[in-house]
């Protein structure tokens, strides 16, 4: 029986095994703001299989050229992908060898057509992406979901951070954090989705780029405390619970 | 070494009776009546250098690069017909990232070369392609150290320790010779071609020359890239001083 589809046709059941239907192996949030000498980045090292927080020690933010520096949430092996697509990016634009790189804003664009593409293909890359940089003194900070929505601002944060996160951030955040300030904020942030994101785990990463380079920390855990009275003795007063 | 190949000489799929296929002799001539381009191997990396002709008053200084980047670790400086030369490049360049996408890692030089002789050898084998008029040195460091290859419009190629080709290519063989390249670092190996390259240049036939250098070493973290400007003035100074001192004589 021929199929009336033409070969690369993405409908059909033939074309449903090359695309993406739903993310195998995730990552959860990635928060982001700016601050006096760049950006600082933060996610943690998990890669959830479904509800199995499975992979603890996958690093999902990566210095892309010399100016920017990305971060993911969603789908690992979509991340990974992505940053092969980068890395041909920048070897290209460094075989120029005429002192000039592409810096956070190009990236970032490049970043959005990419998504965008795939997403009006329906075979999209599922990640969101939060992309910051700094290059001549100018800071950038921005982000791109899986169907190609883009904006920057001053701080970002993906998934649950959105919910979690950003109004934290749009409390406290100011021009001109210092970097203990800048740090001291994340971890705020990280350590409400810690409590509240199931498939957060604790272990971190912080990163920070500015204009010398990116450095990325040595993974961490945050204090956590669970002995708020309020949550003492749950059960009590619950029919039927034991 | 030049004699008259008529009837033999209308096809690059013709030989002559004695053995020869004259188009791609033609085609090396094409590479003999460019700039000098010259590269040599030191202790710790590659150097090349260009002496770039220039054309007219009018260019600007740092356009018209002969030396490209084909991955991070190696770069090819091309002699001959320039359009000829950036379709060799765009090759080269596809084959280092096809070879890095399949295998993880950066194309050996000695592979890189290889493939590169392969694409311009495969230009003579058929009659509605010509040759490529341009002579390669591809230069690069991968794990195996420092490696120097030439590849000429035959597609021969071969390793070397300094090659040369093009206008000035026997004198600068010749200068080439003289040094202990064993012993030299590139910084040095640097000035040396410098002065070299100003050395085998032609007052008389051609006026004006600019300087194109690159070098893939331990100090460039074995990437390949244009010798840094404070280097490369440095090396023209010393080039010129000892062209004085040679003049004084």
């Amino acid at each position: 029986m021929a199929s009336k589809q033409p070969e690369n046709s993405l409908l059909g059941p033939e074309a449903d095994s090359q695309r993406t239907l739903y993310p195998n192996v995730t990552g959860t949030s990635v928060v982001a703001l700016k601050y006096k000498d760049g950006i600082l980045m933060a996610a943690d090292m998990g890669g959830s299989y479904g509800s199995t927080l499975r992979y603890k020690n996958v690093e999902r933010m990566k210095a892309i050229g010399k100016h920017s520096l990305l971060g993911a949430s969603g789908e690992i092996s979509d991340f990974q992908e992505i940053l092969r697509y980068l890395d041909d990016l920048i070897l290209y634009d460094n075989m120029w060898d005429d002192g000039n790189s592409l810096g956070p804003k190009e990236v970032h664009n490049y970043l959005t057509r990419l998504m965008y593409n795939r997403r009006n293909k329906f075979n999209p890359l599922w990640n969101s992406l939060v992309l910051g940089g700094i290059k001549n003194g100018e800071k950038y900070l921005g982000t791109v979901s899986m169907i190609g929505v883009n904006f920057e601002d001053d701080h970002v944060a993906t998934g649950f951070g959105n919910h979690l996160a950003r109004p934290i951030l749009r409390q406290e955040w100011h021009e001109n954090l210092s970097f203990e300030d800048g740090v001291r904020l994340l971890e705020k942030c990280m350590r409400v989705l810690l409590y509240r994101d199931r498939s957060a785990i604790n272990k971190l990463q912080i990163a920070k780029i500015t204009e010398e380079g990116m450095t990325i920390s040595q993974p961490y855990s945050l204090k956590t405390y669970w002995e708020f009275s309020a949550f003492e003795n749950p059960t009590q007063g619950a029919v039927g619970s034991w | 070494m030049s004699s008259i190949g008529t009837g033999y000489d209308l096809s690059v799929t013709t030989f002559s009776p004695d053995g020869r296929v004259f188009q791609i002799e033609y085609a090396a001539k094409a590479v003999d009546n460019s700039g000098t381009v010259i590269g040599i191997k030191c202790k710790d990396g590659i150097v090349m250098g260009v002496e770039k002709l220039i054309a007219s008053k009018m260019m600007l200084p740092g356009s018209n690069r002969r030396i490209h980047s084909v991955h991070r670790h190696s770069g090819m400086a091309v002699a001959g017909l320039a359009a000829d030369g950036r379709q060799i490049v765009a090759r080269a360049k596809s084959e280092a990232t096809n070879y890095q996408s399949v295998y993880g890692e950066p194309i050996p030089v000695k592979e890189l070369a290889e493939r590169v002789a392969s694409y311009v050898h495969l230009c003579t084998l058929y009659w509605w392609l010509r040759p490529f008029g341009c002579g390669i040195i591809l230069g690069g460091y991968d794990r195996d150290g420092p490696q120097l290859y030439m590849v000429e419009p035959s597609g021969i190629s071969y390793r070397y320790f300094g090659a040369a080709i093009g206008k000035g290519k026997q004198a600068a063989k010749t200068e080439i010779e003289k040094l202990n390249l064993s012993e030299m670092t590139c910084r040095e190996g640097v000035i040396e071609v410098a002065k070299i390259i100003y050395k085998i240049h032609d007052e008389a036939k051609d006026k004006a020359f600019e300087l194109e250098m690159s070098w893939a070493c331990d100090e460039s973290k074995q990437q390949h890239q244009k010798v840094p400007d404070d280097l490369l003035e440095e090396a023209k100074a010393a080039a010129r001083t000892a062209l004085e001192e040679m003049d004084a004589d």
